[in-house]
């Protein structure tokens, strides 16, 4: 993202050499210290809040805030455990995962593919499909619900994974090959043309070449487009009807409708929901960064 | 790989010599419907069952009943007509200030995209005159990271009407203000639904725009500051209308967000109290899924998509210019 040296941005004037001229500025920078700093305090404080409660016991939850804690400094994780056995979140948790692997592959493989040919295979009516596809970006899903749940109805689709596997597929292809796409026409014309005289077939380009360097490419969408399913609520809302089958969106909502004052549980069950996304968040800051970014289109 | 890196000509030579009469084509994308059939093919199916076939379906279903969501009885514009004139929860113009989920959309389309413009710009720049600008900028982009769900569970807390449990309350309770029901009082509910949206898009924008602000060459701002400019002036007539074209790319994406808007409002208050807080895409939903009225729910999907097509022209043109230079 931004270089070190970047850092230095716009603003900064030059650095004073003179101590007094050092606490001038200082001074001077002050409001702008006191600034950032209440706006630190307003981004963590919501978010350091839920988190100290989840660990709070329901009594001390019931009685204080939960900046009241440094006065009890009691701690506990029987909220997790409730929250995940009782309430039955750690098989949502794995609903999560059984969910978000395949809507992640497959997309990712279908999009490299189409995004290949659009970049690399000359056929009829090439740069008008892509367009297409462009204007498909922006179909607001809820166009396709009906029709769609019409069709998996009968099927019984919607009883397990296939449905949500496969609208998640198809919704995010759009937006994976405009992306992609994108990508793969930066990748230099001499490599693959130096591929196809040695005899490469597309087949052979696409593996060989046009993936392997596009890795970062891949692994942003990617990092996008898990995050996207795992944190998704709509789609398993109309598209996951059975209760054994929800992930943990679900079962949260479901929480909150049932236990809507019980912060122990709640608290719990939303960091459990967020742990995968901060873990990618602070392990892959970049490519996470940088797939969001990307993904401001869809 | 290795051959890859060769000099091109060279192979070129040496790929006739060797075909001889064959004459391969040296384009890098010849022409070969097989492979693009065959790259193609899982997309395009994909797409057309989907997205493509869907998007129609709904188009004729809107016109319809649409009874189980299939085609029943035909009715022209009736759905349409019954959800701009006949629903309040869709639209209420008969009072002032107007009420209903279309109106909601607009409280969210100015203050939401407004608010989160403004603030992006202010904490790009001020992040931008101190050392410690890349942990404010991980701060503020975190919320980015989380589930909308699990954003409204936070957001539920600091809003709880108790002053033991709920953040906001507890700060306003020093002052002897409230305790609030903020989630509860239609007077106040969209301005908290609103508040925490903003809180979640703030991050966003101040990393779009805090690398639009580094692409600013300095010699301009340097060069200003020698000429006299005050820092009010620079910001006014530098900073600001350099950044103008990623800020309407910003907009334009956070038109979209407030138009596809439903988890958060869904998990927070379920649009209410009453009716109070409910979208667009929240009505759709409703109105579909729990009432069963489909034709008036594919009509409020049709609205959805007439607003988003000014959205997708701007983007092809923006995609087009970029694909030409």
């Amino acid at each position: 993202m931004t270089q070190p040296s970047a850092l230095a941005g716009p603003a900064i004037q030059e650095r004073p050499t003179t101590l007094s001229g050092r606490i001038v500025k200082a001074i001077n920078r002050t409001p702008i210290h006191i600034a950032l700093g209440l706006i630190a305090l307003i981004w963590l404080a919501p978010t350091i809040g839920l988190l100290v409660t989840s660990f709070r016991p329901r009594s001390d939850i019931q009685a204080t805030g939960w900046w009241e804690t440094l006065s009890t400094l009691r701690f506990t994780t029987e909220n997790y455990s409730a929250v995940l056995n009782a309430q039955g979140l750690l098989g949502s948790f794995v609903n999560n995962i059984i969910i978000s692997i395949p809507s992640t592959l497959l997309p990712l493989t279908i999009a490299s593919m189409a995004a290949y040919a659009f970049s690399w295979v000359k056929f009829p009516f090439r740069d008008s499909l892509f367009l297409l596809v462009v204007a498909l970006l922006m179909i607001p899903t809820q166009v396709a619900f009906i029709p769609v749940l019409n069709l998996f109805k009968p099927l019984g689709w919607t009883q397990g994974y296939i449905a949500i596997w496969l609208v998640h597929t198809a919704f995010a292809l759009p937006f994976g090959i405009f992306l992609l796409r994108n990508f793969f026409i930066t990748l230099p014309r001499d490599l693959i043309e130096a591929a196809r005289i040695d005899g490469a077939g597309d087949i052979g380009i696409f593996r060989t070449i046009v993936v392997p360097l596009s890795v970062p490419a891949i692994a942003a969408y990617g990092i996008f487009q898990f995050l996207w399913v795992w944190n998704d609520l709509l789609m398993a809302l109309v598209f996951v009807q059975k209760n054994t089958n929800f992930p943990m969106t679900l079962a949260i909502q479901n929480l909150l409708s049932q236990y809507g004052t019980e912060w122990h549980l709640l608290a719990a069950g939303a960091f459990l929901l967020m742990i995968v996304p901060l873990l990618v968040f602070f392990s892959l800051q970049r490519y996470f960064v940088q797939g969001l970014l990307a993904g401001s289109v869809k | 790989m290795a051959g890859g890196l060769e000099p091109l000509e060279p192979v070129k030579d040496q790929a006739s010599l060797t075909k001889g009469g064959k004459a391969p084509s040296v384009a890098a994308d010849r022409t070969n419907r097989t492979a693009a059939l065959l790259f193609l093919a899982p997309a395009a199916v994909l797409l057309i069952v989907f997205l493509v076939y869907p998007t129609i379906y709904t188009i004729a279903l809107a016109f319809n009943r649409g009874r189980q969501g299939q085609f029943t009885e035909w009715v022209g514009f009736d759905n349409f007509v019954t959800l701009f004139t006949k629903d309040p929860n869709f639209i209420d113009l008969s009072h002032f200030p107007p009420s209903g989920a279309i109106w909601n959309n607009i409280l969210w389309l100015v203050f939401y995209t407004g608010f989160v413009l403004i603030l992006g710009l202010v904490v790009a720049t001020l992040a931008s005159r101190v050392r410690y600008e890349s942990i404010i900028k991980a701060i503020v982009f975190l919320p980015m990271a989380i589930a909308a769900t699990a954003l409204a569970v936070i957001w539920k807390f600091v809003y709880a009407p108790d002053a033991n449990t709920g953040l906001l309350n507890a700060i306003l309770g020093v002052a002897n203000v409230g305790p609030v029901s903020w989630l509860g009082d239609p007077g106040f509910v969209n301005a908290a639904l609103i508040g925490a949206g903003i809180w979640g898009s703030v991050g966003f924008a101040t990393v779009i725009l805090s690398a639009a602000l580094k692409g600013i060459p300095t010699e301009i701002l340097e060069s200003a500051r020698t000429e006299g400019a005050t820092e009010r002036q620079i910001f006014f007539r530098i900073i600001l209308p350099m950044v103008s074209l990623p800020m309407s790319v910003l907009a334009v994406t956070l038109i979209v967000n407030v138009i596809k808007l439903f988890d958060l409002i869904y998990v927070l208050t379920n649009g209410g109290p009453g009716t109070s807080s409910r979208v667009i895409a929240f009505t759709f939903y409703q109105d579909g899924f729990r009432s069963g009225q489909f034709g008036k729910a594919a009509a409020v999907a049709i609205v959805m998509l007439i607003v988003l097509i000014p959205v997708m022209i701007f983007n092809i043109r923006r995609f087009r210019q970029a694909s030409v230079t």
